[in-house]
């Protein structure tokens, strides 16, 4: 009885409110990590707000279900692309120095586009997020190992 | 005064509990009550009598402003404290696993 | 000069494309990081001439003036400590590539190996003591997630009580930075010293460094906090112990304490007592306790306890010729023990096993592990013309020379102990004939782990001629300087930095 209640989630109370509310907490974790230059906040808090709507989704729907909508490869991707880019706005300093660079910045001005306010806490909240929702999906799939292993026996 | 002296008193619960606790499970919690000891600390010394929240408004009067630099450092810090307390929860799901128990007094096997 | 911040982009950078492609494409990652080592281990040589010529290079992140801006600061001691780390990595990923050839997921080890290797080289650049903070617990992680690296049993507990450990002295260091920031009102390390200069101790500056003293003497094996040391190293993976001895121990415990407490405290007798008193039950303790081991790691692990002692005592001594001898002595340690662990991790690597009462005879059947062995046992126990011999040397005279011979008595005894133990235990190991403990040499050394193990072998024997007069020298005598000379540190930044 109870491995019938965790496999399908809560109650539905719980998942009509989540369905609504879903949307409103990933805005407000994007809200925080974009004012984090004129409030408290930044990429950091507003990355653990992201990962807190995504474990919402899984524990008020339980693990199948939100698993397969949210993939473990678009989460590697995102944590990697984001530290990447952190990368390459470093590298941007020293791309005036070589032809290509310099041809890069004066045709496609990617500089305008990484504003500093805009790009950077996005970046820290892509990292941040995916690693927490990483995390907490393998620790997950710990228990679920673990089940399935005193079940064996 | 007492809010750091309080904040003092909550850091030395927790290094007690993480220091005298056999479960494993009560020594990361003892491990977290400490940070979030020392994160409260930090925080409270960012206060300033009668500031108000480190926002500029063009249309208020602002008297004094609490220091935003602590409240910066503490967010950041919450994220390691955090990723720290994630290392020793997974660290501590596989040693139940491999041991069988949470008793750090019988997860003994490298002694001398 | 403009570089400096590459110290740090290209670990996490490769660290971040070898999680990208390491698990598509899995024989990408070890020459990956290898890459990046061989680019970090050029950048830190590179830097040597202009930190001499200049004596203090700054690099402000973001043009932030200080003492707003977080600057990157390379002095002769960074300097030192960054060539230092970029050897002992670049040899230590060299010989993973052909260590890891039995663990699975390799590119999570290498990944984590990367981000060790930026966090150590962040706490070395950093100016502003809560980005040293940030990167100390970057490197603390990646090196608890590296120790737990095979999952079995010993390594999880190793691992477990490592964490448990270190992260209590983590939170007492942020505590302590809490603290300091209360009184001073500033995280720049320069700004730091100039206000405490101003203002005077009181009675704050006493109580942090009692609390920076119990955090960095945690993450550096100092004897009341050691308790970790012996079970990660005997549980990890062979790399990983010559990672946190040769690199870690010194960067994020002794580097740290001592640019905080030189720096920025200004040294005074009581904390250098405390320093010398820590550093003599260390290296007594550490040699007593070496005595009764019967697996190799485990020793190594306690041996490096016991020099760290010595490190500690030269840096409490204080003076100028003691500061030399620590230094060397730190530099030759890091990369003899790194030495041993790697030929340690060979033998187990072909016999399978870690007991000094199974393996014999590993001259005659492995000779190079065996040879490598040898020579790094003898730098450390002291034995001439290896640089151990000359660092112990350098340190037991200027203990003398400070008026202190019951530390110089010390000394002596702890390095009789330190030789007594190696001998015991290598004796048999190298030259001892075959016995029916004894497990045979099957698997022969991959060509990585052979390479890696000569080289540091070559580096070994050539560490003792840093003393001659020379560029060495010169960045030692530098790197003292910057020690000795104390709160200048604040004055001659700032004075950089405008």
């Amino acid at each position: 009885m109870a491995d019938i209640a965790r496999e399908h989630g809560m109650t539905v109370i719980v998942k009509t409110v989540t369905r609504l509310t879903l949307a409103f907490i990933l805005l407000y974790g994007i809200y925080i990590a974009l004012n984090g230059h004129i409030s408290p906040g930044g990429g950091f808090v507003g990355g653990v707000i992201v990962a807190l709507s995504f474990v919402h989704v899984m524990l008020a729907f339980g693990k199948e279900a939100a698993l397969k909508r949210l993939h473990s490869k678009g989460l590697r991707l995102a944590v990697n692309i984001g530290a990447l880019m952190f990368l390459y706005i470093v590298m941007m300093r020293f791309a005036w120095k070589f032809p290509a660079g310099r041809f890069i910045i004066e045709k496609m001005r990617p500089h305008e586009i990484f504003a500093n306010e805009i790009i950077l806490p996005l970046c820290e909240l892509a990292i941040v997020g995916a690693g927490l929702f990483t995390v907490f999906i393998a620790l997950v799939l710990l228990c679920k190992y673990e089940e399935k292993i005193e079940k064996e026996k | 005064m007492t809010a750091y002296i309080l904040c003092l008193v909550l850091f030395s619960i927790g290094l007690y509990c993480a220091l005298r606790k056999r479960n494993v499970v009560k020594i990361i919690i003892g491990i977290g009550i400490m940070e979030y000891a020392a994160n409260f600390l930090f925080v409270l010394i960012g206060y300033r009598s009668g500031g108000r929240s480190p926002i500029y408004a063009n249309d208020q009067v602002i008297k004094s402003m609490v220091d935003p630099l602590p409240q910066a450092v503490v967010a950041v810090a919450i994220v390691l404290n955090l990723s720290v307390t994630l290392l020793l929860v997974a660290i501590a799901i596989k040693l139940y696993e491999k041991y069988g128990t949470f008793d750090i007094t019988k997860i003994n096997d490298l002694k001398g | 000069m403009a570089f400096i911040p590459f110290f740090i982009a290209i670990p996490l950078g490769a660290a971040f494309l070898i999680s990208l492609a390491g698990k598509r494409f899995r024989a990408s990652s070890g020459p990956i990081a290898c890459a990046a080592s061989l680019f970090l281990l050029a950048a830190s040589l590179a830097i040597v001439k202009p930190v001499l010529a200049h004596k203090t290079l700054v690099y402000r992140v973001g043009n932030w003036l200080p003492p707003f801006g977080i600057p990157m600061i390379v002095d002769s001691l960074t300097a030192l400590m960054l060539v230092l780390a970029g050897i002992v990595v670049f040899f230590v990923t060299i010989y993973s590539i052909g260590y890891m050839k039995p663990y699975t997921d390799k590119w999570k080890y290498y990944t984590l190996l990367m981000l060790l290797v930026g966090g150590s080289n962040g706490v070395l650049l950093a100016g502003d003591i809560f980005n040293m903070f940030v990167f100390l617990e970057i490197a603390s992680i990646s090196v608890y997630a590296l120790v737990a690296y095979g999952t079995e049993k010993h390594s999880l507990e190793g691992a477990f009580k490592y964490a448990v450990m270190s992260s209590i002295g983590s939170v007492f260091i942020f505590l302590g930075i809490a603290i300091l920031y209360s009184y001073t009102s500033t995280l720049n390390m320069a700004d730091m010293a100039a206000v405490l200069m101003q203002k005077g101790p009181g009675m704050i500056v006493p109580f942090v460094t009692t609390l920076f003293l119990v955090g960095f003497g945690l993450k550096a094996g100092l004897m009341p906090f050691h308790a970790w040391l012996p079970d990660a190293y005997s549980a990890a993976p062979a790399t990983v112990p010559a990672l946190s001895s040769g690199v870690l121990i010194k960067v994020l415990g002794l580097y740290a304490i001592s640019r905080i407490v030189f720096n920025v405290f200004g040294i005074n007798a009581e904390v250098s007592n405390i320093l010398v008193i820590l550093g003599s039950l260390s290296m007594v303790g550490g040699s007593i306790l070496a005595f009764g081991q019967t697996k190799m790691k485990r020793l190594l692990g306690y041996s490096s306890i016991s020099q760290v002692g010595y490190i500690a005592i030269g840096l409490g001594v204080g003076t100028p010729l003691a500061l030399f001898g620590s230094i060397f002595y730190l530099l030759n340690h890091s990369l003899s023990k790194a030495l041993l662990f790697l030929s340690a991790g060979a033998i187990e690597h072909s016999t399978g096993t870690d007991e000094l009462g199974s393996i014999r005879g590993t001259c005659r059947r492995s000779p190079l592990a065996g040879w490598a062995s040898l020579v790094g046992a003898l730098s450390i126990s002291g034995i001439p013309p290896l640089g151990g011999f000359w660092a112990k040397l350098i340190i037991i005279f200027a203990c003398i020379q400070a008026g202190r011979p019951m530390l110089a008595f010390l000394m002596v005894l702890a390095s009789i102990f330190t030789l007594i133990y190696y001998f015991k235990a290598f004796t048999g190991v190298l030259f001892g004939s075959e016995s029916e403990k004894s497990r045979p040499f099957e698997k022969a050394l991959s060509p990585h782990m052979a390479l890696a193990l000569f080289c540091l072998t070559a580096l070994v024997v050539a560490a003792g001629l840093v003393l001659l007069p020379g560029k060495w020298q010169a960045l030692i005598n530098g790197a003292v300087g910057v020690l000795s000379g104390g709160r200048d540190y604040a004055i001659i930044l700032f004075g950089a930095m405008r």
